[in-house]
């Protein structure tokens, strides 16, 4: 296997963080180069160095043995080395063919600005095939799936003959299946001898692909290896910096209490078709299921967030009705969405603000902010969530992703919520975070609280929850106990 | 990864710091552009003159905190000009009928209200872009003004009257200088230490998030616009007593200055942010440059293309400085 790219004793800082310090790195042809490392320990810096969207300080980079300076993108892309983001740059009005070749596009001859469509379909056919898409090139990009997406940016970079593919958490959206068929395009990727750096939050993923893991932590190199199973153990505690017996916190075994919500008949054409649900205290109910089987659906129908025919719903016993998200809140539901960017946090306003944003009536008197009561709750949430911050009236934004994380959740027991949806909890977020995230929720079930937990992981659904719930199609079809539970069961059910 | 590795403290001076600098920026410039003008004029920094700069610009000021919340919520009002007309000419009607000063005033500026809580009902209830709902008030307002007075000025208001738009206090101060501050301190106050006031950055800052955080999109929206009508008719009111003249006519075109002058005083379009103080500057950053154009005779088309220089200007170094 030859070397591709060579990066050496690469610096970079920003105004006051160094955000590389001596870094080296390397991508031979037709290997998958995993890379680890939480967030914020320079990974997608030191692929933004490579792709020209920062130039280094001071350090080399070296394609197929010639010294490059990249500067910017298209120096990038002139030599074959393309980046594909976690969020796509795809044009959701124009046409798939019309995407791949944007800039691109074949033309005629002698006038110049015409476009021969005849050319530009069949050479998006030929791309499409390559990567086992089969959709008519004049489909609109806003038409398909994430997957679809997905395959069609791979497309695109093929288009361009990259000899090196940069994934920034390829699979973090997509489903069991796609991610299986993003596999299979990637391996053939490798043995047309593309060098790809792969950066995943997912171990697990890393035995279907990998030939080699660098890990980095806190802008340093740590070390690469031979991708080996076995050696799984001595990388997370390389990105971390300790060991780590278990992925997952002890789940204390709370004895489950007093049924604390119970749902009868949750309903909307289409999409959900609930007939009842029931949660207990101090009882963590996972609920798995593959994209699109309703399960956020089900979350935000229960929050009032969505219009839906509900048959009833009790808290403690008593028949609540829940109309929109307010009644949800006042009746002590809690709900951390999928995505927090979106709808989770209100990323330009301070710490403080989005921590009392949901109980500001109860740090009001007569509708005037009481500012040291509001001051002293969030200082106690973010010291007992250890939120990462210069101080209160920092802007959520320029907090990492388990920080910001960490501001829902403590939004929500400043609120005292009883029950608690999880969506998605730990997407995103690196693994000193995420088990932060766990050992909270089990904190949470300790004092009382119910704990709804949607996941799309599922060691981190076995690894949690006391209940699972499978949901396909937008129903249960199926429950399955603590002790009982393995990923084939689950699968089973997720799919039938 | 600035965070990991700054010092953690909870100082309450950071954001005040901050704050002061990002006014500063604005301040900065209203500074120079007086200087210029104290230099280059005989007449411009005199008590005299200032007084009269912020007489004229107490008004646009007015319309300019009501856009700046507006604004904050990512919304847009147009209608600020039309609701000022209507509540000026109801003003002048009931004031022709005897309903005596204060309730005539009371009444006209509850319509401008009425008027901004029609345009929330529109953006909440029917989702209409805020863009397209006030330009929609913009034009029935202006008619109604229009249908009311049949085009033709209400003359013949009490002379008392005149003193709520041209009086002056301590002999010098003019009283629409007064209600402008007056206002400013208390809107100032509701946006940042109420709990409408938070709610209105949280939907700026991101509606989704904030309406599965509880808070109520409907009624803040609502209340946002009914804000602006209520500032809108104000300004109505005291327009008319300052011409001691009510027009279908009256503030025309005045929604445009308001918005500029947010903007040039850092409301972000984008919402989310923004700062009664700066909004002030940011509209006496326009009325000084009006008033000392004028001093050098310079003519009213020029004019109008130095204060459009100046937002996209004032913008720009913005953007520069957030960088």
């Amino acid at each position: 296997m030859n070397e591709l790219v060579k990066m050496e004793g690469i610096y970079k800082t920003f105004p006051g963080v160094k955000a590389l310090t001596n870094v080296s790195f390397d991508i031979r042809s037709g290997e998958v180069h995993a890379m680890l490392g939480e967030n914020g320990a320079g990974k997608s810096t030191l692929m933004k160095v490579l792709t020209g969207v920062y130039s280094c300080d001071s350090g080399k980079i070296h394609f197929k043995g010639q010294e490059v300076n990249i500067h910017q993108p298209k120096d990038a892309q002139k030599l074959g080395i393309s980046i594909i983001h976690q969020e796509f740059s795809l044009f959701p009005h124009l046409s798939v063919a019309e995407n791949i070749f944007i800039g691109r596009e074949p033309r005629n001859q002698i006038l110049k600005f015409v476009i021969m469509e005849k050319e530009l379909k069949t050479k998006t056919k030929e791309l499409l095939e390559t990567v086992h898409l089969d959709i008519d090139p004049d489909t609109l990009v806003k038409d398909l799936s994430v997957a679809q997406q997905q395959m069609v940016e791979i497309a695109r970079v093929l288009s361009m003959n990259s000899e090196v593919i940069v994934m920034d958490e390829p699979t973090a959206a997509l489903t069991e299946r796609e991610v299986k068929e993003l596999f299979r395009v990637i391996n053939q990727l490798k043995k047309r001898g593309v060098g790809i750096v792969y950066i995943s939050h997912r171990l697990e993923e890393l035995k279907h692909i990998a030939d080699r893991v660098t890990v980095m932590r806190d802008g340093h190199y740590i070390k690469t290896v031979d991708y080996d199973e076995s050696c799984l153990g001595d990388l997370i505690a390389a990105m971390v910096g300790r060991s780590l017996d278990d992925k997952f916190p002890v789940h204390h075994n709370v004895a489950a209490g007093k049924v604390i919500l119970e749902v009868d008949r949750l309903v909307s054409k289409g999409v959900l078709n609930i007939q009842n649900f029931k949660l207990c205290e101090g009882e963590i109910v996972g609920i798995y299921g593959l994209v699109g089987a309703g399960r956020t659906e089900f979350a935000r129908a229960l929050f009032g967030a969505d219009k839906s025919e509900i048959g009833g719903i009790k808290i403690h016993g008593e028949k609540v009705i829940i109309k929109n998200p307010r009644d949800a809140i006042r009746h002590g539901i809690g709900y951390l969405t999928e995505d927090r960017k979106r709808d989770g946090l209100a990323l330009g306003l301070s710490v403080e603000d989005n921590i009392i944003l949901a109980n500001l009536m109860n740090v009001c008197k007569f509708g005037i902010v009481d500012r040291n009561k509001s001051k002293n709750l969030s200082n106690q949430y973010v010291a007992d969530l250890k939120i990462k911050t210069p101080n209160l009236k920092q802007r959520a934004k320029f907090l990492s992703g388990g920080n910001q994380q960490k501001i829902i959740i403590a939004k929500w027991l400043c609120r005292q919520a009883k029950v608690l949806i999880f969506d998605e909890p730990t997407r995103g977020i690196d693994i000193g975070a995420k088990i932060e995230v766990y050992e909270l929720m089990n904190k949470l079930v300790v004092a009382g609280v119910g704990v709804i937990m949607i996941s799309s992981e599922l060691p981190e659904i076995l690894g949690m929850s006391d209940r699972i719930l499978v949901m396909h199609d937008g129903r249960f079809t199926g429950e399955v106990n603590k002790k009982d539970a393995t990923q084939e069961k689950l699968l089973h059910y997720a799919v039938q | 990864m600035s965070v990991e590795t700054s010092k953690i403290s909870f100082g309450k001076s950071g954001l005040f710091n901050k704050k002061i600098f990002n006014e500063l920026g604005s301040f900065t410039g209203l500074l120079i552009i007086g200087l210029v003008f104290s230099i280059t004029t005989d007449n411009f920094f005199t008590m005299n003159n200032l007084l009269t700069v912020a007489l004229q610009t107490a008004y646009i000021c007015l319309l300019a905190i009501a856009e700046t919340y507006v604004i904050i919520t990512s919304g847009i009002d147009l209608s600020v000009g039309s609701i000022l007309a209507v509540s000026g000419v109801i003003c002048g009607k009931l004031l022709l009928a005897g309903f005596g000063i204060p309730l005539s005033m009371l009444v006209a500026i509850l319509v401008g209200g009425l008027c901004g809580a029609i345009n929330g009902l529109a953006i909440s209830k029917m989702g209409i872009a805020p863009f397209i709902a006030t330009l929609g008030m913009m034009s029935i307002g202006r008619g109604v003004a229009n249908v009311i007075t049949d085009s033709l000025p209400i003359s013949g208001l009490p002379e008392d009257f005149f003193f709520i738009g041209g009086g002056m206090v301590l002999e010098s101060i003019p009283v629409p200088v007064i209600i402008m501050l007056v206002v400013a301190i208390l809107f100032a106050f509701i946006l940042n230490r109420t709990a409408f006031g938070k709610y209105v950055f949280a939907l700026g800052s991101n509606e989704d998030a904030a309406r599965l955080s509880g808070v109520n999109i409907g009624m803040t929206t609502i209340g946002v616009y009914a804000v602006s009508g209520l500032l809108s008719g104000l300004v109505g009111v005291m327009l008319a007593a300052r011409l001691v003249s009510a027009q279908a006519q009256a503030g025309l075109g005045y929604e445009l200055d308001a918005i500029a002058a947010s903007i040039i005083g850092g409301v972000s379009p984008m919402g989310g942010a923004g700062t009664i103080l700066g909004t002030i500057i940011g509209a006496f950053i326009m009325g000084v440059l009006r008033n000392g154009l004028n001093l050098l005779n310079v003519n009213a088309f020029w004019q109008q293309i130095a204060i459009g220089v100046v937002i996209i200007v004032a913008v720009y170094i913005d953007k520069l400085r957030r960088k």
